[in-house]
């Protein structure tokens, strides 16, 4: 119960902290919002007045707690770029779209890599282990984008399998969104497969010369139930805290590929409001991730001592131990 | 017999590895000095040429021929990998090697603060960062230098505790060694390997997040040649002109082929 409570205060601290740096960063640069609303025609007057009505001459820590209040109640401002646009608006239509495509990469990564590394630890050393070892050692040097690029040319342009840019958004039609989705999540998923591949293996392998797999052994069990039973368990523990840093990876992946695939997601909305400088939309996208990220860390780290027993009692942190 | 036929294998990984990187490297010299055509020279009457024997790698949609660009290339992702691992290997050795050395409550908090930084894709962060000071090669140099001192540091210092409980530390210790030289003369250069080892995956996280950075057009500016930035060029080009985009993208895989395999051979040298 303490160690639940202790991570659940660190968890709200990194947030606050992360959060109040972030802003403070925005709030410092030398960009005035109120000078680019208004445009170069404005007089100083009226440029004075927006900035008391927009609340830019308040102290930092003062505009921090009204950003913060607000945006606990899921008001994030408004927008700098489009005139009365509320910034939760804006993040709202788009959240769909991007938690499909997470969602389908990663469902696309258990899927193929947990058979894959299993089936390779299995028979290892064998022609097949070797031949998808080389396989991931190549894909893993892909870049998404690049991938995607191909992915286009090959399924879109050549097989016609899908329309390039004619994406349809889930609240229209949940089956063609899917379809569409389904290349840009394969564009993210597959240098992380081969990634979780790698990774899988290796933990596995590493468990499987351990004394208690001899003695599984040497009591008889087969090799199939001395894998499935006795190590796979002990094997997933630190694929769990690989996995929380591909989730956070495949946010970073679903960016630049909404990008190639023209999809209307979240990534597309940090990339124009970075390039318009639209900070209020920034913020609330590097707060949602932020959100995103620590919540999976902090899954993680509850998770671990359900399927761990040691981890109950003494606790020694499962990222430090890795290492 | 199994651990010879390992040995193999990951000798291979460090050969192909170092051949892959050094001919990026001469490749990326050679197109600082020459290029079989000029860069940034427009040809209106040999646009989206397929590949031939004038123009290997074929032409874009203004007429440049895609090879020089790409050689070209290179020499800007060298330039940032180069500049961005230096800035993080620097300050991250130094910054691990004190606290690993001292401890104290400084270190927890340092790496706390990494823990926090590696739990970030370094793409994402780097997205922040050029929001902050605006688009620009300088910029992404120093927002990836930054995002890269975690990993170092996080490697000396588990590699400098390691090392203190070594005899010949001690000794030197209690010798009299004062704690900057014992760090600096007598710890650091043990840990070369892991050192070689993360600068090696540093790069290829480097070459990565370059390339991505220019392909959405946050990175170098035109009409100057990226790796990245012909990707997303080419992409409305695709139908006609697939080659364009196939070349520096299989450029920018090779290179972090190159690095990712040199790390994993690096990993398991024991010189």
């Amino acid at each position: 119960m303490q160690y639940i409570v202790k991570k659940i205060i660190t968890l709200i601290i990194t947030l606050l902290l992360i959060t109040l740096l972030t802003f403070t960063a925005f709030a410092v640069i030398p960009s005035d919002a109120a000078q680019a609303r208004l445009g170069t025609e404005a007089t100083p007057q009226q440029v004075e007045a927006l900035r008391e009505e927009m609340g830019l001459n308040d102290p930092v820590l003062q505009r921090y707690g009204n950003w913060l209040t607000g945006a606990l109640q899921g008001d994030f401002g408004q927008s700098y770029q489009y005139d009365g646009v509320q910034v939760s608006d804006m993040l709202a239509e788009r959240l769909p779209t991007t938690a499909l495509l997470a969602g389908l990469s990663f469902l696309l990564i258990l899927v193929i890599s947990l058979p894959l590394g299993i089936l390779c630890a299995r028979f290892r050393g064998s022609f097949l282990d070797g031949l998808i070892t080389q396989l991931t050692q190549i894909t893993m040097a892909i870049p998404s984008f690049f991938l995607g690029i191909l992915l286009t040319y090959i399924f879109g342009l050549v097989l016609r399998l899908f329309q390039p840019g004619a994406f349809v958004a889930p609240t229209e039609n949940l089956g063609q969104s899917l379809y569409y989705l389904l290349f840009p999540a394969l564009a993210v998923a597959i240098p992380k497969i081969a990634m979780v591949v790698k990774f899988l293996r290796g933990a596995i392998l590493g468990e499987i010369q351990l004394d208690y797999v001899r003695t599984a052994r040497s009591k008889g069990n087969r090799e199939g139930r001395v894998l499935y039973v006795h190590v796979l368990r002990n094997a997933f523990l630190p694929v769990l805290t690989f996995l929380a840093l591909i989730i956070a990876d495949i946010m970073a992946g679903s960016i630049v590929v909404e990008q190639v695939f023209s999809v209307p997601g979240i990534g597309r909305l940090l990339i124009t409001a970075i390039s318009g400088r639209d900070y209020p939309v920034v913020q609330a996208v590097v707060t949602y991730i932020t959100v995103i990220v620590l919540g999976v860390n902090f899954l993680v780290d509850m998770l671990y001592p359900l399927i761990d027993p040691r981890m109950r009692s003494a606790y020694a942190g499962p990222s430090r131990r890795q290492l | 017999m199994r651990v010879k036929r390992s040995d193999i294998v990951q000798n291979k990984y460090l050969l192909i590895g170092g051949i892959l990187t050094g001919l990026f490297i001469l490749v990326a010299l050679l197109g600082q000095i020459w290029t079989p055509y000029s860069v940034t020279q427009m040809d209106p009457l040999s646009t989206n040429l397929a590949p031939c024997l004038a123009h290997p790698m074929g032409t874009d949609n203004f007429g440049r021929d895609v090879l020089s660009r790409v050689m070209n290339g290179c020499g800007t992702t060298l330039w940032v990998a180069l500049a961005t691992v230096l800035i993080g290997g620097i300050v991250g050795t130094v910054i691990g090697a004190l606290t690993g050395y001292f401890g104290g409550w400084l270190d927890t908090v340092l790496m706390r603060i990494c823990d926090i930084i590696l739990s970030f894709p370094s793409v994402l962060l780097a997205l922040l960062f050029i929001s902050l000071l605006g688009t620009g090669t300088d910029n992404m140099i120093l927002a990836l230098g930054i995002l890269f001192i975690p990993s170092f540091a996080r490697i000396v210092r588990g590699e400098v505790m390691r090392c203190l409980e070594l005899d010949f530390v001690r000794s030197a210790k209690v010798m009299g060694v004062r704690p900057l030289r014992l760090i600096f003369v007598h710890i650091l250069p043990n840990t070369l390997v892991s050192l070689l080892t993360t600068a090696a995956i540093a790069f290829n996280n480097a070459v990565l997040a370059e390339a991505s950075m220019s392909y959405l057009g946050l990175g170098l500016q035109p009409p100057l040649p990226s790796l990245g930035r012909m990707l997303s060029e080419a992409q409305g080009y695709l139908l006609t002109a697939p080659w364009y985009a196939i070349a520096p993208g299989v450029v920018i895989v090779l290179i972090i082929l190159g690095f990712s395999m040199l790390s994993e051979g690096l990993r398991n040298w024991r010189p």
